[in-house]
């Protein structure tokens, strides 16, 4: 966390990462400006306008309409967008914002404190319930002048430096949205932010049009002209519109796993896992602890040790990803790399199985039904299991009910991954405290791990003003958690996104392409 | 009896079809003594080639399984499907066409209506829908083919029936005061039996199809290696490594046909006047 004392090592390290992101422009030649970029996007979403709607072809485009005061490097430290600087009061309840000077929404209108005041206190409050979560730690939000924004929270909040990113807390015009019906207003359909690229067009079904914002206030920015993001339905579709070259990118995602080595090894094509470091996707086995012998921490270490995750990571997922440590991932902050070992070894697997309360229960694995990839995936780890000496069982299902029986806890071991959101307060503790263990979400502690002592430490770590002191509560949480193996944690996936070599710096953030394509231009040469 | 395989020996293709099909069983039955390691374990890396490594001449999988005892323990599951749910649907299909036959009339018109019913729907979409309701393990997939698979077999026992029940043998059977049970099941099936044998030999090949078909899918039992599980797996890698749906794909084709060979040398062994008639 800044504390004024600190601003100056910031602005050495922007300095910095300039240099670097110099070094970078150098090597692939000078900038061009000019140039079409075609994207595929898929599905299509319901609409545009980011304060309202958060699904995740929404978030895809909206970087390059809609702008935060900040944006955040690769390790997640945050880079002035809207905000020019920024200070936060020793006791860390107090954040000032400098804004840019010179700022226009595409309308024209000066983007002043006044906007982003009424976006967070007024408008997101209202609209977004992850935004407004983060905010019940604000106790109110002061405009001095024009081009300052003054946060006092109600006691220091660990995360809030993090939420000032597009998706969370994008900067709207409150001279358009300052009516009452915000769901049915007119500029929904034409979205009007401060952004890199204006909305031109959106043929339903087909695709999503936006042109360059001549006024934008980054000098030069932005090099392309125009954007495209086509929408198609079916990923081997957009797989072959790649490869005839209708598209030039494929986000995270876009095509399945078995296509990724084709498409990666074409000409003139590129790939990059950077990009999600923000969303940081962890995915892991659900143990449902209710369950005995599964109660039995060490049937769970025994399954824990049995699972080759270095096999599924290179059969499965092309190579990408990193085999996970613990609960939190390796890109997310606070990350400790320094947990009890959770690797591969059977003869371990088998020595504990042998002293634990096991009994030849036979295990029902609840898989995922997003694809092939996951059901190999499902498959490899009931080999696992089976080959320690357990007796394990498929469950299948669709999407539908998968959703129920994880929200119903009915299964013994399931598969799932989970954005952690750069934060251990913001996208891990949810996942392991206790009172967040009600049967009904898919998305909570469905394990059902109960340890007192941990809550009251997440609980702290997530209200600590000092980041020095958050990490040595996290290095606790993790040592604890991963003794305990509630979860069997299995890889920080890695998606990537491909796109032709011409095409430069794509993805420049953690928010990958979600952050739109202000720094990117085409090599036309 | 000795006439009988004369017969059948003069149609080539029969024979063929009755070697490729013992040896389809023979693998099956010898599975899990070949290979006694699950066939889903993983034993090398993945997407070996055929004939590349000692002791795994068909290759590995997408996850270094062995193909070649895939293949093997998914001609158990086959002939398996094939031949209990070909037993249900005749256990459903014949004493609903012997009795819509026999007692005609307004029994005849209510089995038929029945039988109808499900004629009109798709069978395989049918197979798909109760595969949705249940749970897709093996049990219930044998169910659903039966259930699908049952109304020909009652039409074409009901018109067996329907001629035979007028015949003079029928009727001496009634004078002599046998009942109605007695007349079917002594008198009456085992004279309808040759055309029931031939169509249940192509039932069990259609079984083998539809299981592969839903397999295939993904609505099959996923404990359980089936050839039609292997294409599904495989078909995603098809441009990389073409042999893995090739392979249970040719073992279908194979199985498949054997049986319809066979059905056709059945056709020609039970009914010799109606063969040398088209010859």
């Amino acid at each position: 966390m800044l504390k004024p004392k600190n601003i100056a090592a910031a602005m050495m390290a922007l300095a910095l990462s300039g240099a670097l992101a110099g070094a970078a422009t150098a090597q692939d030649g000078e900038p061009q400006s000019g140039g079409t970029l075609n994207v595929v996007m898929q599905p299509e979403p319901p609409g545009l306008m980011l304060g309202l709607i958060q699904n995740a072809p929404t978030q895809m485009v909206s970087g390059d309409i809609f702008e935060s005061l900040m944006r955040y490097n690769f390790d997640l430290s945050p880079e002035p967008q809207l905000a020019e600087s920024w200070e936060i009061s020793d006791d860390g309840k107090t954040y000032t914002f400098k804004l840019r000077q010179g700022v226009v929404f595409h309308d024209g209108e000066p983007f002043t404190s006044e906007d982003a005041k009424w976006s967070m206190d007024v408008f997101l409050r209202e609209n977004n319930t992850r935004t407004r979560t983060y905010l019940e730690h604000v106790e109110s939000i002061e405009t001095p002048d024009d081009h300052t924004l003054v946060f006092n929270l109600k006691q220091p909040f660990g995360p809030f430096l993090g939420i000032f990113e597009a998706g969370t807390a994008p900067m709207l015009p409150k001279h358009i949205y300052d009516t009452d019906d915000h769901a049915n207003n007119p500029a929904n359909n034409k979205p009007i932010g401060t952004g890199p690229f204006k909305f031109k067009e959106w043929s339903k079904g087909s695709y999503i049009h936006f042109v360059k914002n001549e006024d934008y206030y980054m000098d030069g920015l932005p090099y392309i002209d125009e954007v495209y993001y086509h929408i198609i339905p079916d990923a081997a579709s957009r797989a072959v519109a790649y490869e005839t070259g209708k598209v030039d990118l494929l986000p995270g995602g876009a095509v399945e796993n078995f296509d990724v080595p084709r498409i990666r090894d074409m000409d003139n094509t590129c790939m990059t896992e950077k990009g999600f470091e923000y969303f940081a996707p962890h995915s892991w086995m659900w143990v449902n602890l209710n369950n005995p012998p599964l109660d039995d921490v060490k049937v769970r270490r025994a399954m824990m040790h049995a699972l080759d995750r270095d096999f599924a990571r290179d059969a499965l997922w092309n190579g990408l990803g990193k085999v996970a440590t613990g609960p939190v991932s390796s890109a997310t902050k606070f990350y400790d790399a320094d947990t009890p070992d959770i690797g591969y070894d059977p003869e371990k697997a088998k020595a504990l199985l042998a002293e634990s309360s096991y009994n030849g229960e036979t295990i029902r694995l609840l898989g995922m039904p997003y694809g092939e990839t996951w059901t190999r995936w499902a498959e490899a780890v009931k080999q696992n299991l089976i080959e320690i000496g357990m007796n394990v069982e498929t469950i299948p299902s669709d999407v539908a009910g998968w959703n129920q029986k994880i929200a119903d806890r009915d299964f013994d071991l399931a598969f799932t991954y989970i954005y952690q959101y750069g934060d251990p307060a913001l996208g891990v503790s949810r996942t392991y405290m206790g009172d967040n263990a009600e049967p009904g979400s898919p998305w909570n502690n469905v394990a059902n791990y109960q340890n007192a002592e941990m809550d009251k430490l997440w609980d702290e770590a997530a209200l600590m003003a000092d980041p020095e002191a958050r990490a040595v509560a996290y290095k606790t949480i993790q040592d604890q958690i991963v003794s305990d193996v509630p979860n069997l944690w299995l890889l920080e996936l890695g998606f990537p996104t491909i796109y032709r070599c011409n095409i430069k710096n794509p993805v420049n953030t953690a928010f990958g392409v979600n952050d739109g394509f202000r720094f990117v231009w085409i090599d036309q040469d | 009896m000795r006439d009988f395989w004369k017969r059948f020996r003069y149609n080539r293709g029969a024979v063929i079809g009755l070697v490729i099909l013992a040896i389809v069983i023979l693998a099956a039955i010898l599975a899990p003594v070949l290979f006694p390691q699950s066939p889903w374990k993983m034993v090398q890396r993945p997407f070996l080639p055929p004939f590349t490594q000692d002791g795994l001449p068909l290759g590995t999988d997408a996850l270094g399984r062995d193909v070649l005892s895939g293949l093997a323990h998914g001609a158990y599951v086959s002939l398996l499907v094939g031949l209990v749910s070909t037993i249900v649907a005749l256990a459903i299909g014949v004493p609903v066409g012997a009795c819509a036959g026999y007692f005609a009339g307004r029994v005849d018109d209510a089995l038929m209506r029945f039988t109808e019913f499900f004629q009109t729907i798709p069978s395989f979409a049918l197979a798909i829908v109760l595969l949705a309701i249940f749970q897709p393990s093996l049990t219930f997939v044998i169910i659903a083919i039966a259930v699908v698979s049952w109304p020909p077999v009652a039409r074409l026992v009901r018109g067996e029936v329907l001629s035979l029940r007028t015949r003079e043998f029928v009727e001496a059977a009634t004078l002599s005061g046998l009942g109605n049970t007695q007349i079917i099941l002594r008198h009456i099936l085992p004279n309808a039996l040759p055309p029931i044998i031939v169509l249940a030999s192509l039932m069990i090949a259609q079984a083998i199809l539809l299981e592969s078909s839903l397999s295939f899918l993904g609505l099959g039992d996923p404990n359980i290696m089936s050839w039609g599980y292997m294409i599904g797996a495989a078909r995603t890698v098809i441009r990389t490594a073409w042999w893995l749906s090739f392979l249970p794909g040719m073992a279908i084709l194979l199985t498949v046909l054997a049986l319809n060979l066979i059905g056709e040398g059945l056709n020609d062994a039970l009914n010799p006047r109606l063969t040398r008639k088209s010859e």
